[in-house]
């Protein structure tokens, strides 16, 4: 009897699976031309992403690339040494330095230049010419477009000793002026300003664009009920962006460990490097610089995760709290 | 909307324009400084303290210094190869990957897009994409600095949403009518979605651009460099021995910061003379970005 079953079993499953294939051959021979167009893109994100993906094993290997191997060669070749490298970036105090830095820097980033531009968009929203609003958006998202490369020689030029900025600063201080890039203290106001000061026309535009959006009505039946200006600002025109600014912040805060390399790169330099070193930049060092390979990957796995971890809970959050979430 | 303004209310508004002003100042000024500077003589710069209203003894002479320097005109030419071929890539990539995102009747596509959204929250790492790169024979080529970069998963998203707004009639239409995927791609669906296109365009384009670190990590020989390295030698590793030779040592920082200027200035005036013109694009694109399906 069991046999009886096992056998009706069998030619119930060798059916759908004949059925599927049947489905996916008819869908092959319908779509050919349509998967052939598609087939470098998936060649492309097979090599450039996915293959990179697989390429974290390293981080459980002592990777060592030998002469004439392949990539392939090198990784089944090195010798597996499971979390070595994970247990020492957790004892190395340097990294600990380096992960209380990138949520320094990323924490006080946002604290100052998520509203920014949210204010910015209110202000602009306030004006009645629509000539002065479009010169001033113009204006503003300038310096989205100019080359991270330019800003950072930029801020060098303007914070050296004989800069324009030195020079402000020290006659508020009543001091000489210095080197400002070469002072601890200095390095995340630089930051944190320039960071302002390139984003915050850009990242205005969606508030905008969520202020044209709201219903004139609320504001008439606001004013009619007594609101003046800022009532109905505090109780129209904010619960009325409200999504947006929601969804904007989890993503900031799902990315808050996520602080990118480019901009430190290119401004930190050996008396700055305590405060400015970040996890990003580390990775970089200890991966391209020092080629410790399966250590560099080991932080940047780890990174990943923690990071996905993050947004994952911001969104989590986020949905149950409001409804808005990203997926 | 008409609402009567109280004595409140205007005086707001004069401060908020006031406010707005003084915004749109800080961030045109440092461009302005930059330019004007860069016309300046450069002992009267080094004396002058503060805020300039415009050219202090003005001079040619920083700017016929960076011309004499020939890594500018290779870093020009390497940046517009970067941006001619890496953008046609770009364009070429994003779009068949958008057209097949956007069939609904295709069996795959729902599981081929998980693993391309995936792609955009988890990646590799710096160091296993490095060697995925050179281990493909791209290392010290200009190619390393287009091909691993062909596809922005956000652009082609916002390129599918663009597919989407089509309505599927016009390309039954076209199939009946005898056309092939291909014909119906080129002659139909694109003169469509131009806008979208072009909007993705321009974000490729100025990523192109003003992309560096690649290069960085990828290129070794510097007659290979696009022009952000170099300037990224010249204005932050204050490498402008290569500029300088003729002058006496003492002339060599303040000569160094009018050159430093100068440069800056031929190499974002591109950029600053097709902006106004396209800020239009860029905007919308943000907005299409924004609506997501």
């Amino acid at each position: 009897m069991l046999v009886g079953i096992a056998a009706t079993a069998t030619k119930k499953i060798e059916n759908v699976i004949s059925e599927k294939s049947k489905i996916i051959r008819k869908d092959i021979k319908k779509n050919k031309s349509i998967y052939l167009l598609v087939l470098p893109i998936i060649a492309f994100y097979f090599i450039f992403c996915y293959i990179p993906i697989i390429g974290t094993v390293i981080s459980f290997e002592d990777f060592t690339m030998k002469l004439g191997n392949t990539y392939l060669q090198n990784i089944l070749e090195s010798q597996w040494v499971g979390f070595k490298h994970f247990i020492s970036f957790f004892n190395n105090i340097n990294f600990k330095r380096v992960f209380f830095n990138t949520f320094k820097i990323s924490f006080i980033t946002i604290l100052f230049s998520f509203p920014a531009p949210i204010i910015l968009a209110l202000l602009i929203n306030e004006i009645r010419s629509i000539t002065f609003k479009r010169v001033v958006q113009t204006i503003t998202y300038l310096p989205h477009f100019i080359s991270l490369v330019v800003i950072c020689g930029l801020i060098k030029s303007f914070t050296s000793d004989t800069g324009i900025i030195s020079m402000l600063i020290s006659q508020f201080t009543g001091g000489m002026p210095m080197n400002l890039l070469n002072d601890k203290n200095c390095f995340i106001p630089i930051y944190v300003f320039s960071e302002i000061w390139q984003t915050i026309g850009w990242n205005s535009i969606i508030y905008i664009a969520a202020l044209a959006g709201v219903n004139q009505e609320l504001y008439e039946s606001a004013s009619i009920d007594g609101a003046n200006r800022i009532r109905q600002t505090i109780h129209v025109t904010i619960p009325e962006i409200m999504p947006t600014i929601t969804i904007m912040l989890i993503l900031k805060l799902g990315n808050v460990l996520n602080v990118g390399y480019e901009k430190i790169l290119l401004l930190y330099n050996p008396l700055t490097k305590p405060v400015a070193d970040v996890i990003s930049t580390f990775i970089y060092e200890k991966g391209l610089i020092d080629r410790s390979y399966s250590f560099s990957t080991a932080v940047g796995l780890f990174n990943s995760v923690v990071n996905f971890t993050f947004l994952f809970i911001a969104n989590q959050i986020s949905k149950k709290t409001s409804e808005i979430s990203l997926w | 909307m008409i609402l009567k303004r109280t004595m409140g209310e205007k005086i707001f508004g004069v401060i908020d324009a006031l406010f707005l002003i003084i915004l749109s100042l800080c961030c045109l000024y440092p461009m302005i400084y930059v330019l004007f500077a860069s016309l300046s003589d450069s002992n009267l710069l080094m004396s002058h303290s503060g805020i300039i209203y415009k050219p202090i003894g003005f001079s040619l002479q920083a700017y016929s210094k960076v011309f004499s320097n020939k890594m500018i005109f290779t870093g020009y030419k390497n940046t517009l190869f970067i941006l001619v071929f890496g953008l046609a890539i770009n364009m070429i990539f994003t779009t068949l990957g958008a057209y097949f995102l956007s069939r609904r009747d295709v069996y795959f596509r729902k599981i081929i897009t998980f693993f391309i959204v995936l792609t955009m929250y988890f990646s590799g790492g710096l160091v296993p994409t490095y060697l995925t790169v050179r281990s493909v024979g791209l290392y010290n080529t200009l190619w390393a600095v287009i091909i691993p970069t062909a596809i922005n998963t956000y652009n082609m998203i916002i390129l599918r949403t663009g597919f989407y707004s089509i309505p599927p009639s016009l390309e039954e239409a076209a199939t009946i009518d005898g056309a092939s995927t291909l014909t119906i791609l080129i002659r139909i669906l694109i003169p469509l979605i131009k806008p979208t296109l072009a909007v993705i365009a321009l974000y490729y384009a100025v990523g192109n651009w003003n992309s560096w670190f690649y290069a960085s990590i990828y290129l070794q020989d510097r007659i290979k460099y696009p022009l952000q390295l170099i300037l990224r030698e010249i204005l932050i590793s204050n490498d402008t021995t290569t500029m300088t030779t003729s002058a006496g040592a003492a002339d060599v920082e303040e000569i160094g910061k009018t050159i430093k200027y100068a440069t800056i200035i031929i190499s974002t005036l591109p950029v600053l003379f097709c902006y106004p013109f396209l800020q239009r694009y860029f905007v919308n694109g943000v907005m299409i970005g924004a609506v997501k399906e």
